[in-house]
């Protein structure tokens, strides 16, 4: 499966075609699973409907304790979108927990303000990398791609 | 008004939405998710948008009411707001939820008043203009890409 995302800032109402235009493809070599971890339901949906659409099987929960407790009871998922700011558990949280856990899914940190130290210091629980939300196509797909090539 | 002349205007009206401000770029990004097995993608992200705004908009009011205001907690609503105006690409109601965080951060009471009603005046202007667009695209059988 080829995945292509368009260029669209300029073109509107455009879908993500499923074509080989040559850049920044992504290629699902197998099928991926992924869970969205936000509080904010309106940032759940468009990631769902995102990774959805890129062939990804996702599953969304609203904190940080629920991302642990799916983990805990022996589901996997090959990618976490982990929001930083959540009630009950926050994002930081439980990232350290996972990784405690032994869990070496790709964690991916979202934030809401573009700051610098505030995203050292999520990546410091153990993500493998930190965007600020919401992700784009463009984001998604380099994500995939690098979860595909580790 | 015939087909062609709708989608023309569907066009012209989506693109001025862009051009006065109202949206940026990540109104495109949620049209992009728009496609057959979700045909009213952008619809349902704008509706979950105004109802999260009510509720937000609602619990800034009340506190506004006390006294003395606590900003931490006016503070931790509007950067929740400004969350969800990120997500639908609400620029100019994006950027009076800045302004007012930025009086909460000085503790200026009135500037967070004030602003708070410039908050709601652009919200609402949103609202009109993108209810007219939605409403004047499913006449014309869906928007056209600009």
């Amino acid at each position: 499966m080829v995945f292509g995302a368009s260029s669209s800032s300029s073109k509107g109402m455009t879908s993500i075609d499923k074509r080989n235009d040559g850049n920044n493809n992504f290629v699902a070599e197998r099928n991926l699973s992924a869970l969205i971890v936000d509080d904010d339901l309106i940032v759940r949906r468009i990631h769902t409907t995102l990774l959805t659409k890129l062939g990804v099987k996702t599953q969304g929960v609203e904190n940080g304790k629920k991302a642990v407790d799916l983990f805990q009871s022996g589901d996997f998922f090959d990618l976490v979108i982990m929001d930083m700011e959540m009630p009950v558990m926050d994002g930081p949280e439980a990232t350290k927990q996972l990784r405690a856990m032994g869990i070496g899914s790709m964690i991916v940190g979202v934030t809401s303000r573009n700051l610098e130290s505030e995203k050292q210091a999520f990546m410091g629980a153990g993500l493998n990398d930190c965007y600020v939300k919401p992700l784009t196509v463009d984001d998604m797909i380099a994500i995939l791609n690098k979860l595909n090539n580790n | 008004m015939d087909r062609n002349n709708l989608q023309r205007q569907v066009a012209y009206t989506r693109r001025s939405l862009f051009d006065q401000g109202y949206l940026d770029d990540q109104f495109i990004q949620l049209e992009d998710l728009q496609d057959d097995a979700n045909p009213n993608f952008v619809e349902e992200i704008v509706t979950l948008f105004y109802s999260d705004s009510s509720r937000l908009i609602h619990s800034i009011e009340q506190a506004l009411e006390n006294r003395p205001l606590d900003f931490g907690r006016l503070d931790n609503y509007m950067h929740q707001f400004k969350g969800s105006c990120s997500s639908i690409g609400a620029k100019k109601v994006k950027s009076e939820c800045t302004q007012f965080r930025e009086y909460c951060n000085a503790e200026n009471a009135e500037g967070c008043t004030r602003t708070f009603q410039q908050v709601k005046q652009e919200l609402a202007i949103l609202r009109r203009k993108l209810e007219a667009y939605f409403q004047l695209a499913r006449q014309a059988g869906g928007a056209q890409a600009g």
